[in-house]
């Protein structure tokens, strides 16, 4: 075994810095301590004070988000938070990013991610009902960018297609910025009762320790130090955790059986920093101790270290908290599922993390030092200069304008394609729930046995929160919230993933807290607490950062599953209406759009978004849940990335019809604006035949407007005319090929 | 008609075939963990998907080797109804209660999509309610190339033991002649890719599954009334 270096030497070779501790923060320990830490210890507190696991240039400002709310059973600070959905029924649900191991590892980075995210949700006591995947990629012409995105989505197939959790929704976004630092965030939704709820808290002192699941070997040793560091190409491959779906779905069977025995007191996922951050915070949160003796750990190498076993990340482990004289209970439990569970130490009421290997003590901590004194950082925030040099919208981009032409190539753009070849590779079908599948606006899963389905989407909009952090930052929520109501069901609840650049830049830290305080009005005015989230910072490649792309997943409710709506045109039902804030249907040019975008891509940053008011966002999400709830709605469609035009294309194309529509605008140049701007707060709706009067009188309660556009269709005809011009005039097949064959055509 | 739809650690669609078995045919079907050795209660046995084992090895590969696989094996012999869905038809044919194998899909990805079938042969025990050729059932898998031999295929297609096919011309994992499942020569023994159990309700896209289901139930009432 090789020799570790000792606490003189750690300290003289400033070792501690290779760990990711600066001088500072090693200094603050060692005064801590009143001794120089070991190599174990230096470990140990290297992870738990790395951004990935202390938050510590996040924390300060995380604590702005609303989490309160009457539904709400769990808020942040646990695995994942709780919702309460009536009927003694409640819901967990989480975010988290596996960003950085995608970068180096596509396949095991992307498939860990949804370990991981799947853990967190069952170790609430929940039963995983649903995943959902944000992510995002370079441009489809790199062949480094096709490699990442077919190895993740693979990876993410292998493992959620194993453990039979149907991956029903989420979204794909192609563009340079994120060349060379892909984004993978994965979502976790599962359904519990109330008197199922586990926490993870380690009291109650003599009560045994377990570590159950798979055994613990060398591999993500430093996983959590690595997430927090610069640039992936320096990140080692070995850092990356191999995923097991199988031994993955033994361990969930296994902990849901044992969490309803009602004999767990505590149990945590052993996620990033594996043993050391899960003792470490089980402990906190009960304001406990643990002693722990690392021999008994089951391992699967032989002569593995304290350092290593405390710091390993090997995947599928929990740490579990029995009462006193149970622990058979979980060994008879684990044993059938074929796993291990087994006891390595006892609670303790010190306030300390003892580690022992057999009799000799190799760490002894304060665990108040590991967690509650983990560094906070007040970093600076600078306003970009960019933000002040930004023109106002152009409204017209061609002069003689092949409008019909444009909006095929706008379809066939890969952020806004069908993401048919992503999901199909997905299992979106099993335990036979899924109401609503990929390719809407929110994915909608049935409760069993139960009149209520839960609607659930995943959104952001990098670009937009890079052009204006607090506003964009807002418009994610809404339209989060957006996608949920087009489904008639109520938006309840938040988890957001908040992935950005290098926070130790100024202009960066200042897209980070502007763009929370626009998430956090936003939910406040939605109503839509923050229940559970993670922050990915460093996501930056030799000095490019991402755009600061906050991922905003969210649950909402339908009380009635069979009021279900979706965005389909449908045959036979009446005309279509845009659901717009009052008198502003068209406005504010072409910022920020994906039009804007494919047609001047060199000037695709260089002008303002949109304007965009929560008030007029409120009161459209409010009668378009109105009108659901009535019945009067044949189809809803959120318009986004595209606009008008594109959101008309793709409700014509999943419900095989054509369309006809006629609007009148003035002045006369703005149709380009019209038809691919992306003013916010707009939602497509297709009325019930002979629900006309009906969906007028109560849209008259709102403060929104309503826009007659035209009527479907049983042709294969796509028509618009604009103050009585054809502005386009294609075919739905057409389109309908172009929109599903554009991701195809790269990846084959 | 008593109903065991088989556990093993990796199963995943064990309890969509039990909600679907009581949705179809109002009976409580049985989960029976993977160390049960005495199948002799049941009429029908039901295979399910998943990834039994973690489909390390082979898929369905180290199941067959089960001792309910055992004990399937021996019901399928005194006639009791077996049914192998996806992961299920796999171990079928690895435990050989059916011919073929099921490689690798051709395009080497996992697919999930709602998939057209014919009924190639609506006279067996599992497909005597089905009034139409033309089915909708969705497929999920990421080993569902099923092969055969010429001449095992000829057999197949002589005793009429092809029981649905891909309806689209170009088959969605490479299989054979387009075969979806197939039937044993006694014709109790029915595998097959797709998931009649994800097909038993217009919430779900499709009833297309249901008629499988009272099927085999219709048939054990004719066998057991005489």
């Amino acid at each position: 075994m090789r020799r570790e270096p000792t606490e003189q030497e750690i300290r003289d070779q400033r070792m501690y810095v290779k760990f990711g501790l600066t001088d500072d923060e090693y200094a603050r320990i060692c005064t801590r301590l009143g001794r120089l830490p070991n190599y174990t210890e230096t470990g140990v507190f290297s992870v738990m004070w790395s951004e990935h696991c202390s938050y510590k240039s996040s924390r300060k400002h995380l604590r702005r988000f609303p989490t309160q709310g009457t539904h709400v059973l769990q808020g942040p600070g646990e695995n994942a938070g709780i919702i309460d959905i009536g009927d003694n029924l409640a819901v967990s649900f989480k975010m988290e990013s596996h960003n950085h191991p995608t970068a180096v590892e596509p396949y095991q980075g992307a498939a860990t991610g949804v370990g991981g995210i799947i853990r967190d949700v069952f170790t609430m006591g929940a039963r995983p009902i649903a995943l959902l995947n944000s992510l995002r990629f370079g441009t489809l012409d790199q062949a480094r960018t096709r490699y990442l995105f077919s190895h993740a989505v693979e990876g993410i197939a292998f493992y959620g297609n194993c453990i039979g959790i149907p991956t029903v929704g989420g979204e794909v976004v192609f563009d340079a910025r994120y060349a060379e630092n892909p984004l993978v965030n994965a979502m976790c939704i599962g359904l519990m009762t109330h008197d199922q709820i586990a926490t993870g808290h380690a009291s109650g002192v003599g009560n045994p320790v377990l570590v159950v699941g798979a055994k613990t070997g060398r591999d993500g040793i430093h996983g959590a130090t690595f997430a927090s560091a610069q640039d992936p190409n320096e990140k080692e491959r070995s850092a990356v955790q191999v995923g097991d779906p199988f031994m993955e779905k033994l361990l969930l069977e296994a902990c849901l059986e044992l969490i309803a025995t009602g004999r767990v007191v505590g149990i945590q996922d052993m996620g990033a920093a594996g043993l050391t951050s899960s003792s470490a915070e089980m402990a906190s949160r009960a304001g406990s101790g643990l002693t722990l003796d690392v021999s008994r750990v089951p391992c699967r190498e032989t002569g593995m270290s304290p350092y290593e076993i405390m710091l390993s990340e090997s995947q599928e482990r929990m740490l579990v908290v029995m009462k006193e004289g149970e622990s058979a209970i979980a060994e008879e439990i684990f044993a059938k599922w074929g796993l291990e569970a087994t006891v390595i130490g006892r609670v303790t009421d010190d306030g300390s993390l003892r580690i022992t290997e057999g009799e000799r003590v190799a760490a002894e901590l304060p665990i108040a030092a590991l967690v509650d004194e983990a560094p906070v950082l007040d970093r600076p925030a600078v306003r970009p200069a960019y933000l002040d040099q930004l023109n106002v919208a152009p409204v017209r981009l061609s002069t003689q304008g092949d409008l019909t032409g444009d909006l095929l190539a706008l379809v066939a753009e890969p952020t806004i394609a069908s993401k048919e070849w992503v999901y199909r590779q997905y299992d979106t079908m099993v335990r036979t729930e899924t109401l609503v599948r990929p390719g809407a606006d929110a994915a909608v899963i049935g409760i069993p046995d139960s009149q209520k389905a839960i609607a659930t989407s995943a959104d952001g909009n990098g670009k937009y929160v890079y052009l204006n952090p607090r506003q964009g930052g807002a418009m994610a929520v809404a339209e989060a919230a957006r996608n949920i109501v087009c489904t008639g069901a109520r938006p309840l609840a938040v988890t957001d993933c908040l992935n950005y650049g290098n926070p130790e830049k100024p202009e960066i830290f200042y897209q980070f807290r502007e763009s929370i305080d626009g998430m956090s009005e936003a939910c406040e005015k939605l109503g839509t607490p923050v229940i559970s989230g993670n922050v990915s910072f460093y996501n930056e490649t030799g000095g490019q950062d991402i755009y600061p792309t906050p991922i905003i997943g969210m649950v909402g409710l339908l009380e009635q599953a069979e009021r279900l709506v979706t965005s389909a045109f449908k045959r036979g039902e009446g005309a279509v209406y845009l659901l717009a804030p009052k008198g502003q249907a068209i406005r504010d040019g072409l910022g920020g759009s994906a039009y804007l975008a494919m047609k001047r891509p060199d000037e695709a940053l260089s002008y303002q978004l949109p304007a965009f008011d929560l008030d007029a966002e409120k009161a459209v999400q409010d009668a378009c849940l109105a009108l659901a709830e009535a019945g009067v709605l044949a189809a809803a469609h959120d318009i986004s990335d595209g606009g008008l035009a594109v959101a008309l294309a793709e409700s014509c194309v999943q419900g095989s019809v054509g369309l006809a529509v006629a609007v009148t605008i003035a002045p006369d140049d703005e149709q380009e604006v019209l038809l691919f701007g992306e003013s916010p707060s707009r939602i497509l709706v297709q009325v019930r035949a002979g629900q006309e009067k009906r969906l007028k009188e109560l849209a008259s309660s709102f403060l929104v407007s309503f826009l007659p556009l035209g009527a479907v269709a049983e042709t294969d005809r796509f028509h618009i005319t604009l103050n009585e011009k054809t502005a386009i005039d294609a075919e739905v097949s057409a389109l309908r090929d172009a929109w599903r064959g554009a991701i195809a055509s790269w990846m084959n | 008609m008593n109903c065991a739809v088989l556990q093993f650690p990796g199963s995943n669609c064990d309890q969509d075939a039990v909600k679907a078995v009581a949705g179809t045919l109002s009976l409580k079907a049985d989960l029976v963990w993977h160390e049960t050795a005495d199948l002799n209660a049941y009429d029908l046995i039901i295979v399910p998907g998943g990834f039994s084992y973690g489909d390390y090895l082979r898929a369905g590969a180290i199941a067959r080797f089960s001792k309910a696989m055992q004990a399937t094996v021996a019901a399928a012999e005194r006639g009791a109804y077996v049914l192998g869905i996806c992961n299920g038809f796999q171990i079928l044919t690895e435990a050989g209660l059916l011919p073929g194998a099921l490689r690798r899909n051709d395009h080497r990805q996992f697919r999930c999509d709602m998939v057209e079938l014919e009924v190639v042969n609506g006279a067996t025990d599992f497909t005597r309610a089905y009034e139409k050729a033309r089915v909708t059932i969705p497929i999920a898998h990421g080993e569902g190339n099923y092969y055969v031999d010429d001449e095992m295929l000829k057999r197949l297609e002589e005793n009429q033991q092809i029981v649905f096919r891909y309806a689209s011309e170009q088959s969605p994992n490479g299989s054979v002649a387009n075969i979806a499942g197939v039937i044993n020569e006694r014709g109790n023994v029915l595998g097959m890719m797709p998931h009649p159990e994800r097909a038993v309700s217009e919430r779900l896209g499709s009833t297309d599954g249901i008629s499988l289901f009272r099927s085999i139930l219709t048939s054990w009432r004719d066998g057991h009334a005489s």
